[in-house]
């Protein structure tokens, strides 16, 4: 076996200059920003002692039970509830004629979707009927008790059938504030971004490639299913324990689906098994609190696998049309393209994935003259929208497989090609925005290129080879005959936070006090930690901000303001913007306190620039001027504060101008790649990534988050793909048996190569770095296969029957 | 039915069961253990492994009444189990290994230099871990720690077996337990970190 060091390393850049919230305080305090310091959940965690939203119990409980429609589309000709009702066990069975209020629907940003359905489904799996029982076998039993007639319609499942002229409405009556500019009924947005003229820039071009590729459906695959709790309460209300990514978007959207007030819905964080953005739209939530206010008796819901995967949206599958054109000395001239996303039945969050793809669908180069349009569309496919990567995905997938054509085209190497046109910053997007911040496309690049190449023929041992490293593993399928070697990089680029003029705050609240004779800082925040180490973060910055040993977490809930989404690669940021803002609150009013005290004995409570460290105050020379325990004796210092990144404003909906992302992230990869061309076996061999982020707050989760998106990208390129049947737009592999995700002997080895260059307009120069690294691994693998066989490879993921020439 | 088993050492009496239920609904709904995990109620994902009789299975696809008189081991007794086995000389194997400390990722010194111990009460400050899920908190092996514990489990019973464990072998040992979040690398650094300590006695 060859030993291996984890080779990780870490560069730092210029320290922040003119960071809009000054650093003042030092890091002499430890297990603050900068220092791996390891989860506080860590040890329930590992003994089995963590609650997860699957795990809440309540004596006297029920369980709740969703029938779905077996057919994607179709209107309702009778729903009969008789005989499940009766079932001994069943407490309630509720259709959308029990609901409770006028609000029917929800969604996160246009309310299209059914509580229940009603008169219609849309596509395959959509809730019809709740029932709760004393057992979860008794509620399922009862549940297919239900006898529901459906007349079906004709399914819509791509843009010809969607755009047709006689085209049935996947939704009739729109009225939401996208359909005044769509082009047909059944596209939910669209988005032009036009800048230059293409069309004459075209004609300067030496070599033009134009490209067709297909991007398949992938799950998010978090491993704890949709599940929580809905307890009700005395005043009416009810108490909702659910693993969710936003509380208070959910908040928003079930309050007047239940008829009650917001502040009678109360919702705690339950722990949270992954999320990936699948958790981003509504789940089981309504339906647990309306049989909860039904019954009066606290109903859990938990989801199994086959109905998780119609239980949340997905990503969007995608056919995406480019040409990209190039002068014989390699500068690109024009880009143009055309991006078609599959929304699915319900729109969830379609038209910020319209906005990301197309503002980002040329990747991080330099082209003055581009013309791209991305669409969704409404179809009976199941229901699309958030997932890591949020449309950046699809593009890169896409734009890097061009970008290599383009450099064969013209005759240089493929990472020199992409160097040459790279971005950096000052560099102008296609919607019009400078690039304000270090953007080290180029040098990314360089660095994942200079990383040692595994060494060949690892499969090779003195015992014969070790068929654990070929392709087909244990299967035992070659011995090293018919395999192949092949290497291809990639590089992308995603935006971090929400854009598009999204009021993306957060909040804090922050308490200080003495507790058994030390001080101690408490944060508390709505933060949905998912896995993420958010949680990690927030006591880092705390203890750096206030000088603290002892922080506690306070559990995530809807009793302080919003953290917004944990999506977009946005929470350290901004979450962890708020933290240290209120951190920074508190240490004024504590400072205060200070001076009032103590300021008579020593001059430099008024003059010096005063900083806690260590539990004390300390001058910016380091001589000690108090005891924290002293500055508050009994005195608790508390700040709740919201705090905004810069604004950002909407895209023009003709040309798609404007100042639309707060941030930019990027990440490279080099796949290595050995392929049984005999029987299209793929064996991803290493997955090196290169990344910048800006400034790492805790560098062994940075590692791992690089780590855990790299993986999500290799999934979708030689393994995981929802399958919807296309005459039926029913989804054929809902489970792990047939829909599958990475396993340990799938996954290489994964170097991570850290850059740290700031940036001066985020909190500490950090940068959102969760779903940079899923853009490039996707196409990174696929160009290494390409290399390794010399086939276009234009889908997503790549099937062994793509490579044998059976598909 | 009544379902007579042991469960970490404690003999346990589970009353009213379906004879539908399986293992892991048992142990996470009646006896109050749900460190177990259920994520795919096939056998596809390892989240819900525990060992019976010493094996490792997925408890969600043994029946209930298959477990009556035998005996089962939880994520919520593996620091126990550990601590016996060491006690009982019998196997943690690791002692009188190879005394190198083989391929691994994080370094013994790293890893003792931010060996966990939480800070809080909220924290499981002063929990007894056992080796395995000691180097999964301090290699980063946990993100939203749902794979965990079927992974601890999988993990100590390899390394009761195979103590000084190379790479391939634990890629094939913890092949039948998926992790959505860590891309798996920091596994490997847990498990070589685990290794490296009981082979060193730590």
């Amino acid at each position: 076996m060859p030993s291996r060091k984890l080779s990780t390393a870490f560069e730092q850049g210029a320290a922040p200059t003119g960071a809009p919230t000054r650093i003042t305080q030092g890091s002499r305090t430890r297990g603050g920003i900068g220092e791996s310091t390891l989860r506080p959940d860590g040890t329930l965690k590992v003994t089995g002692e963590f609650a997860y939203s699957s795990d809440m119990w309540h004596e006297d409980m029920l369980w709740g039970q969703i029938l779905r429609s077996t057919v994607a589309h179709a209107e309702i000709v009778s729903i009969d509830t008789g005989e499940a009702l009766a079932t001994p066990g069943v407490y309630a069975v509720m259709t959308y004629d029990d609901l409770p209020a006028d609000v029917k629907h929800y969604g996160l940003e246009i309310q299209d979707t059914p509580v229940l359905a009603h008169g219609k489904v849309r596509h395959h799996g959509e809730p019809v009927a709740i029932v709760a029982a004393d057992h979860p076998e008794t509620a399922r039993r009862a549940a297919a008790k239900i006898k529901v007639e459906y007349r079906e319609l004709p399914v819509i499942t791509d843009e010809a059938s969607a755009t047709a002229p006689d085209a049935v409405l996947v939704h009739e009556g729109r009225t939401d504030h996208h359909f005044g500019h769509v082009p047909h009924p059944n596209i939910v947005h669209r988005q032009p971004i036009v800048r230059g003229d293409a069309e004459q820039a075209a004609k300067r071009a030496d070599f033009v490639v134009k490209g067709e590729y297909r991007f398949g459906m992938q799950d998010q695959a978090f491993l704890g299913p949709e599940s929580g709790l809905a307890v009700p309460e005395e005043d009416g209300g009810v108490h909702l324990y659910i693993a969710t990514q936003w509380l208070h978007s959910d908040l928003r959207q079930i309050a007047p689906v239940l008829g009650l007030p917001e502040d009678k819905v109360r919702m705690t964080l339950a722990g949270v098994g992954g999320a990936f953005g699948g958790r981003e739209d509504l789940s089981m939530q309504i339906h647990a609190c309306l049989l909860a206010l039904r019954t009066g008796k606290p109903v859990k819901i938990v989801y199994n696998r086959f109905e998780s995967f119609f239980g949340h949206v997905h990503r969007h599958p995608a056919k995406l049309y480019y040409e990209h054109g190039a002068t014989k000395d390699g500068k690109l001239t024009h880009v143009k393209c055309r991006i078609v996303l599959d929304g699915g039945a319900y729109a969830s969050a379609s038209p910020a994935v319209v906005g990301n793809a197309s503002s980002l669908g040329i990747g991080p180069y330099v082209v003055d003259d581009v013309d791209i349009e991305a669409i969704a569309l409404y179809t009976n496919n199941p229901p699309c929208g958030a997932m890591r990567g949020f449309g950046a995905v699809q593009a890169c997938f896409a734009y890097e497989a061009q970008m290599d054509k383009l450099a064969d085209a013209v005759g240089m190497d493929r990472v020199e090609f992409r160097q040459l046109n790279a971005m950096s910053q000052g560099t102008i997007m296609p919607t019009g925005q400078p690039v304000d911040s270090p953007a080290p496309v180029a040098e990314l690049l360089r660095r994942v290129k200079a990383m040692p190449m595994p060494p060949e023929r690892q499969w090779e041992s003195s015992e014969g080879a070790d068929v654990r490293q070929l392709p087909g593993g244990l299967s035992n399928t070659t011995h090293g005959e018919g395999v192949v070697r092949g290497v291809g990089y990639a590089v992308g680029i995603k935006n971090v936070g929400f854009s598009e003029g999204f009021d993306d705050y957060s909040t804090a609240r922050v308490r200080m006090e003495v507790v058994a004779g030390e001080p101690v800082a408490t944060v508390h925040t709505a933060m949905a930690e998912v896995g993420q180490g958010g949680v990690t973060v927030h006591a880092q910055i705390a203890r750096t901000e206030l000088g603290v040993a002892r922080v506690t977490i306070h559990p995530a809930d809807t009793q302080v303001g919003s953290a917004g989404s944990t999506s977009a690669s946005r929470q350290t940021y901004v979450t962890g913007g708020a933290v240290k803002n209120a951190c920074e609150l508190v240490r004024e009013k504590v400072l205060g306190i200070g001076r009032r005290k103590f300021g008579s004995y020593h001059p430099a409570w008024a003059s010096a620039e005063l900083l806690l460290e260590g539990g004390k105050v300390v001058t910016d020379g380091g001589e000690v001027l108090a005891d924290l325990v002293d500055v508050l004796e009994d005195e608790a210092v508390e700040v709740e504060e919201e705090w905004r990144h810069r604004p950002t404003e909407p895209f023009d909906l003709r040309t798609g101008q404007g100042d639309g992302h707060v941030q930019y992230s990027f990440a490279a990869h080099r796949a290595v790649v050995e392929v049984d061309t005999e029987l299209g076996l793929v064996k991803v061999i290493e997955l090196a990534c290169a990344q910048d982020v800006g400034k790492a707050l805790n560098p062994l989760s940075v590692v791992g988050q690089i780590q855990g998106g790299t993986t999500q990208g290799l999934g979708i390129a030689v393994m995981e793909e929802i399958v919807v049947d296309p005459r039926t737009a029913k989804v054929r592999n809902p489970s792990f048996t047939d829909y599958l995700i990475p396993t340990i002997l799938d996954t290489p080895v994964i170097p991570v190569d850290v850059l740290e260059l700031a940036d001066d307009h985020a909190p500490y120069g950090l940068r959102g770095i969760g779903e940079a690294p899923t853009l490039s691994s996707t196409p990174a693998v696929l160009a290494a296969i390409r290399n390794a066989t010399g086939l276009e490879l234009n889908r997503t993921p790549v099937r062994p029957e793509h490579l044998t020439g059976t598909a | 039915m009544r379902v007579n088993l042991t469960v970490n050492g404690r003999p346990q009496e589970a009353d009213d069961v379906w004879e539908g239920e399986s293992l892991l609904y048992v142990l996470r709904e009646r006896l109050g253990l749900p460190g177990s995990k259920n994520a795919c109620e096939q056998g596809e994902c390892g989240s819900c492994t525990v060992r019976l009789d010493g094996v490792p299975v997925c408890s969600c696809l043994v029946a209930a009444g298959q477990a009556e008189g035998r005996e089962v081991v939880t994520v919520e007794g593996l620091a126990d189990f550990a601590r016996q086995r060491a006690e009982g000389g019998c196997a943690s194997g690791a002692r009188g290994a190879s005394g190198g400390s083989g391929p691994s990722g994080t370094s013994l010194d790293e890893a003792r230099a931010r060996q966990a111990r939480g800070a809080d009460s909220h924290t499981g400050e002063g929990t007894e871990l056992s080796c395995i899920q000691q180097a999964f908190i301090d290699a980063g092996a946990v993100q939203c720690g749902f794979c965990t514990p079927g992974l601890l489990v999988a993990a100590d019973e390899m390394l009761e077996r195979n103590p000084n464990p190379s790479d391939a072998d634990i890629r094939e040992a913890l092949s039948g337990n998926l992790c959505r979040c860590t891309g798996y690398e920091k596994i490997m650094d847990a498990v070589r970190l685990a290794a490296a300590r009981q082979s060193e006695g730590v």
